[in-house]
């Protein structure tokens, strides 16, 4: 764990660089996190980030990439197009919260 | 039936189902409680045999026996599918028209794989070219087309997580490396591992350690790979973002889900598998509905290891439950799972909800004779005499001598 600062927020993060107390996001951070990897957060974007932050709030774990695509109605090929690459842990790191575990 | 016989129904006889039925038999008064449990067909099969199957390691006959002769007196079996339960009206409908009444319900139905789920698997070549051994026949297919294999890309597949028994496509891996140095075919052979994980394993501290055996082998990992469909005229695997994996061979592991009247029911999550107190089991919103094994979303291995374990807790649980007394057991998600590494060694896992795997010995500290997250002959042999174990002793509910609680102590964080 180390503390950095985003966004004029002092957050401390995991050694993969995600969120280590998910309470410490905030809308204005995530603007920054995405910068962080590359993206540019449009209405599409929002919506599934407001989506996994509810569902973490209920769940209290980080929904998985069949979770999102099935409560949100989002193909999984259109979260690749929103979130390139790896959009599991992607959506999480912009949401600030834990990386999902990817079941065992 | 006398008007005041309570009814437990338990779903699936497989090993969670029949570890429950033969252990609550002998705890609860026959003239209180009547037990009948439910399976669509009268086989069990030993599940990780179908792992050694298809290298002619282990013959099909040794994996499969009847159910009814592993199920106590006492206990009614009856065979039929299960169309839906009806939590409201405490009954479960078979598709054959048939309603079981029930008390108590647990359900035990297991998950299965679902190669429909991924376009192009079960194209002509299912069961040929792209061959599964987390079935009967698939194993069996598997053995008759690995023998016809000269070498060229074999690729190890895993559509998504969670699937029964993690490690099992590893193994498979490691058997196929040992498989074909054996057979000269080794140098003629491009050994790949695919899989949708960032590494070889869920458990960072598991994924180094089998992340370098493999590494040793001279295996590609090729991770993050997220399959869209198996185009099978091309041979190749291509996933959402349009990457493309070539294989000569292809061995998958197809998406695996819960029984479907699960989710038909309204009791499953979007994979038909039951959410459930992680701790005792409880269906989240009932008091009279638990999900055991690979049925439930609890969050550790879906493996025989877990069913035991959990068993253990529930049926203590299950007591106080009944008597009308709160549940004081609590599941540590204990998991432990052998993982053949090839050339007659295995390593053994030792792990629980909060815990990594540990190296050290098991099941006594400092004494073993099996040694943690390391690979050894006597895990191997482990490994191979479980099958007896588990036939006349687990089965039974007769107890091994192993705490359901995971234990600290000669163990050391890796």
């Amino acid at each position: 764990m180390t503390t950095t600062t985003i966004a004029g927020h002092e957050v401390e993060v995991t050694d993969e660089g995600f969120l280590a107390r998910p309470d410490d996001w905030s809308e204005d951070l995530a603007p920054e996190l995405a910068a962080l990897i590359g993206l540019r957060l449009d209405d599409e974007h929002w919506r599934l980030i407001r989506f996994l932050r509810e569902d973490y709030a209920v769940q209290g774990e980080t929904a998985t990439l069949r979770r999102v695509s099935t409560q949100t109605g989002t193909p999984v090929k259109q979260l690749f197009a929103l979130f390139p690459g790896k959009p599991a842990k992607k959506m999480a790191y912009v949401s600030g919260l834990p990386k999902p575990k990817g079941c065992v | 039936m006398s008007g005041t016989r309570k009814h437990l129904l338990v779903l699936g006889a497989g090993t969670a189902g029949t570890m429950v039925v033969n252990k609550l038999r002998k705890r609860l008064p026959a003239d209180g409680w009547g037990i009948t449990v439910v399976d669509r067909d009268d086989v069990h099969d030993y599940q990780p045999g179908y792992l050694f199957i298809p290298f002619g390691l282990t013959t099909p006959e040794q994996v499969r026996r009847t159910r009814r002769p592993l199920i106590h007196d006492g206990v009614d079996v009856v065979l039929g599918a299960v169309e839906r339960v009806d939590t409201e009206a405490h009954e479960v409908h078979l598709e054959d028209g048939r309603v079981l009444p029930w008390d108590q319900l647990v359900i035990a139905t297991g998950t299965s794989p679902r190669p429909e789920e991924t376009e192009g698997t079960l194209g002509p070549q299912w069961h040929r070219e792209v061959g599964e051994f987390y079935t009967y026949e698939g194993a069996i297919a598997l053995h008759d087309q690995l023998d016809t294999f000269a070498g060229g890309r074999l690729v190890v597949h895993i559509t998504e997580l969670p699937i029964k028994c993690p490690v099992a496509p590893l193994e498979f891996t490691f058997l196929a490396d040992d498989w074909l140095r054996r057979r000269g075919l080794r140098e003629r052979t491009e050994l790949v591992f695919v899989t949708p994980l960032d590494g070889a394993f869920t458990k960072p501290v598991a994924s180094r350690t089998l992340g370098s055996l493999l590494e040793e082998k001279g295996i590609t990992v090729e991770p993050d790979f997220l399959v869209e469909r198996i185009d099978q005229e091309r041979k190749v695997l291509v996933s959402y973002d349009e990457r493309e994996v070539a294989y000569d061979q292809l061995v998958t592991v197809p998406l695996n889900k819960g029984a479907d009247f699960v989710a038909a029911s309204g009791l499953g999550d979007e994979l038909g598998y039951v959410p459930v107190d992680k701790h005792t089991f409880l269906a989240t919103g009932h008091d009279d509905v638990f999900a055991l094994g690979d049925a439930s979303n609890i969050p550790t291995s879906k493996a025989g290891s877990v069913a035991h374990f959990s068993v253990e807790v529930f049926v203590e649980n299950f007591l106080e439950h009944v008597a009308g007394r709160p549940m004081t057991h609590s599941f540590d998600g204990h998991a432990n799972c052998f993982v053949e590494s090839g050339h007659g060694k295995a390593l053994l896992l030792d792990f629980n909800y909060d815990t990594e795997p540990l190296t050290g010995t098991f099941p006594l500290p400092r004494v073993g004779p099996l040694r943690l997250l390391g690979e050894s002959r006597a895990n191997h042999l482990g490994k191979l005499a479980f099958r007896h174990v588990y036939w006349n002793a687990l089965l039974p509910g007769r107890p091994l001598g192993l705490p359901a609680e995971m234990s600290m102590a000669g163990k050391n964080p890796a």
